[in-house]
């Protein structure tokens, strides 16, 4: 689904990623645990074609295609969702109107029909049950006025209408507490298929005791410093970072 | 043609011969007006960037259209080639009185007037003054404060026509009226100077759509003053579309008078013109009288658009509440001039101001300038303004849920202006507003 060889990517001339590899396959759900500023964020940056993040060495494989030449839109379309680390606040751009905009860009392009406003309040209410968002959210501007609970399960209802192949899941558990979060997990492992892939970007590992990742990556220094299974984000938790970032001579 | 001339503009130093020709020339003091003011004029001459209003805005290309008068004669020169409907310039279900004028001059043949409520004037002026240039005389120049304004001076010396709208004590009237002033250009570049007297008389009440439009592009010039007086307890809600060609020239003034707890409400959206500008006074002159100005300017190409607005709070407990939003992309070019004056005995007023400017360029320019002169203590004024780029982030994130980049882009402008609608009583300027707006963004 995707492959990651060697990604260097500077931001205003500053080299953050330096060699990343990364592969993940179809049904799978990967981590990527690191300190801040370590280039998470980058990364889910880079996948969904945000301009400044310059790739300046290496490349990206996605369903096996090169992914570098696609405009945010076009990877957006072909199944690749980005849930933010910040949701903008966006005021005047009303949610629902957003949502139905996205989700017809994206049925387009995979040959469906648009939805009409009927459909798209149906759709919508089914998967709006699911992740505990009200009505009145949707009437107000995006994310505006959103507490970071709201911002965080909106973008889970974004990536449950928008129906991803490459789910990019940006820190979603930051800020939230216990019930938030659990919410958001269901919500994700509801997602989960044998045909679509997950990366979940986390600082904690919280978020895996109810997302259960088949792999997790250390991104320390703008590389991935050491992989392994889901019991390597216990023993993170128990030990921290600071020897992988040591070894690679990161200042977290 | 010549060269160089006292006034700037060629066809002005002809001034005795056309003002032999224009409406109410046997009416002494008329007469008499119209030299006074064309000697004044003559005076000032066009003004310059050096005159301080009009710091930003260089009227120069007037000089060198070699402008002639559409009026001659009494008869108008132009004719209309291409027309949009005239109803389709209001979205409106509701019926109006409408009137339409040519390149400045009343065309009772194209207009329709219904039955109108006891109590009410509504006409042309060109005939008004010409036959009963006696029952003008306290309404022509009730509203103006301007002290030296050249092209309201040259208005006054070369008004042909307009429109009169006289709305007695107490009486409503539920029906728009609809004024519409078509720019008609021929081969030679025509200038009109129309003049619009309106006066609201105690408690009475009316809403005025103003509709500039081209038939069929080209460069034209127009000049309209506007008078409005809005007696104590009236309201007037006026609203304005400039949709003139995008060669014409569109220099407005518009001049209120606000009386005690009268309201005058004004919209003002511009989209046409190469050069414009709208320039409105308005004096709250009697205690909790109210005046709210909103605006909203698309620029693109060369066009220059300029606002400035000067409101006077002159008694107590009145208030103001003014809103500018713009757009400009290529090399558009906008100016926003807001003064608020807070005279001494006007306690308790409240005056505030916003000027926004969205642009799309970064060869896009705009020069905003609010003054706020407050000589009273217990008062709450403020003003802020703002100019600025899309925001790359909330960009991204549109994009990145699949929506492309000029669909983005267009929702991102569209949520920007959004709220310029949102104060408007009238549902019928709101679908205008939001018309004008998709037909712009339709070429981004
Ligand atoms: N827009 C930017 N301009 C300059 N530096 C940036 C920008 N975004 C991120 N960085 C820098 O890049 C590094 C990685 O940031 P980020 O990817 O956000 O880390 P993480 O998500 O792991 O906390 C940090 O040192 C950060 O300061
Ligand atoms: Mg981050």
């Amino acid at each position: 689904m995707l492959e990651v060889k060697n990604l260097h990517v500077t931001v205003d001339g500053q080299p953050i990623l330096k060699g990343l590899d990364l592969s993940v396959g179809a049904g799978e759900v990967h981590a990527i645990m690191g300190p801040n500023g370590s280039g998470k964020s980058t990364l889910a940056y880079v996948l969904a074609g945000r301009e400044g993040y310059e790739v300046t060495e290496g490349s990206i494989l996605y369903q096996g295609r090169d992914l570098l030449d696609l405009s945010p839109e076009e990877r957006a379309r072909d199944g690749i969702f980005l849930a933010f680390q910040y949701p903008v606040e966006i005021p005047g751009v009303g949610t629902n109107s957003f949502l139905k905009t996205a989700v017809n860009a994206v049925r387009k392009h995979r040959g469906e029909r648009e939805l009409d406003a009927m459909e798209f309040m149906k759709l919508m209410r089914e998967k709006r049950d699911l992740l505990g968002v009200n009505e009145e959210m949707l009437r107000r501007s995006l994310n505006v006025g959103f507490s970071g609970g709201e911002k965080k399960r909106t973008e889970i209802l974004q990536m449950a209408l928008l129906d991803p192949k490459l789910a990019v899941l940006d820190e979603t558990d930051s800020g939230l507490d216990i019930d938030a979060l659990k919410i958001v997990a269901e919500g994700v492992n509801a997602l989960r298929s044998p045909d679509r892939a997950m990366v979940l970007i986390t600082h904690y590992q919280r978020l895996l005791n109810y997302i259960v990742p088949d792999k997790v990556h250390v991104l320390a220094a703008g590389c991935i410093a050491k992989s392994g299974g889901k019991e390597l984000a216990h023993q993170l938790e128990k030990e921290g970072y600071g020897d992988l970032a040591g070894k690679t001579g990161a200042a977290a | 043609m010549a060269s160089e001339t006292t006034t700037g503009l060629p066809y002005a130093d002809r001034f005795a011969a056309i003002a032999a020709t224009l409406p109410g020339q046997s009416v002494p003091w008329l007469r008499e007006l119209r030299e006074d003011s064309f000697a004044r004029f003559a005076q000032l001459g066009l003004p310059t960037p050096r005159v301080e209003q009009w710091k930003y805005t260089n009227l120069h290309p007037l000089t060198k259209a070699g402008f002639e008068p559409a009026v001659v004669n009494g008869q108008g020169r132009g004719q209309i080639k291409a027309l949009q409907p005239l109803s389709s310039l209001l979205p409106a279900e509701e019926p109006a009185h409408r009137l339409v004028f040519v390149n400045g001059l009343f065309r009772r043949d194209l207009s329709e007037i219904g039955a109108l409520p006891e109590g009410v004037r509504l006409d042309g002026l060109g005939e008004a003054l010409a036959s009963e240039a006696e029952s003008l005389a306290p309404m022509l120049g009730r509203a103006v404060r301007s002290g030296d304004n050249a092209l309201l001076a040259l208005n006054t010396a070369l008004m042909a026509d307009g429109c009169i709208l006289r709305i007695g004590r107490g009486v409503s009237i539920d029906a728009p009226i609809h004024l519409v002033f078509v720019g008609a250009a021929e081969e030679t570049a025509l200038a009109f100077h129309p003049r619009n007297l309106i006066v609201a008389e105690r408690d009475s009440r009316a809403v005025i759509f103003e509709s500039h439009v081209a038939s069929n592009g080209g460069v034209y010039w127009s000049n309209p003053v506007t008078e409005v007086t809005v007696e104590d307890g009236a309201e007037i809600q006026h609203y304005k579309f400039q949709d003139e060609s995008l060669d014409a020239f569109h220099i407005a003034l518009t001049e209120v008078e606000i009386g005690e707890r009268g309201r005058y409400h004004s919209f003002v959206m511009t989209s046409g013109g190469r050069l414009s500008r709208q320039e409105i006074r308005a004096v709250l002159d009697g205690k909790g009288a109210e005046c709210r100005l909103t605006g909203g300017y698309l620029a693109r190409g060369k066009q220059h658009v300029d606002n400035t607005t000067e409101i006077v709070h002159a008694k107590p407990h009145t208030t103001s509440k003014e809103v500018y939003k713009g757009v400009l992309d290529e090399q558009g070019r906008a100016v926003f001039q807001g003064k608020i004056i807070v005279e001494k005995d006007a306690q308790k007023s409240d005056g505030h101001q916003l000027n926004r400017t969205l642009l799309l360029s970064d060869r896009a320019e705009i020069d905003t300038k609010p003054e706020l002169e407050i000589y009273a203590d217990d008062v709450k004024c403020s003003h802020g303004a703002t100019a600025g780029e899309l925001e790359e982030s909330a960009l991204f994130y549109l994009r990145a849920r699949g929506i492309d980049e000029t669909a983005a882009r267009r929702m991102l402008i569209e949520a920007f202006l959004g709220d310029l609608g949102e104060d408007l009583a009238s549902a019928t300027v709101k679908a205008a507003l939001q018309r004008r707006v998709s037909n712009w963004l339709a070429a981004i």
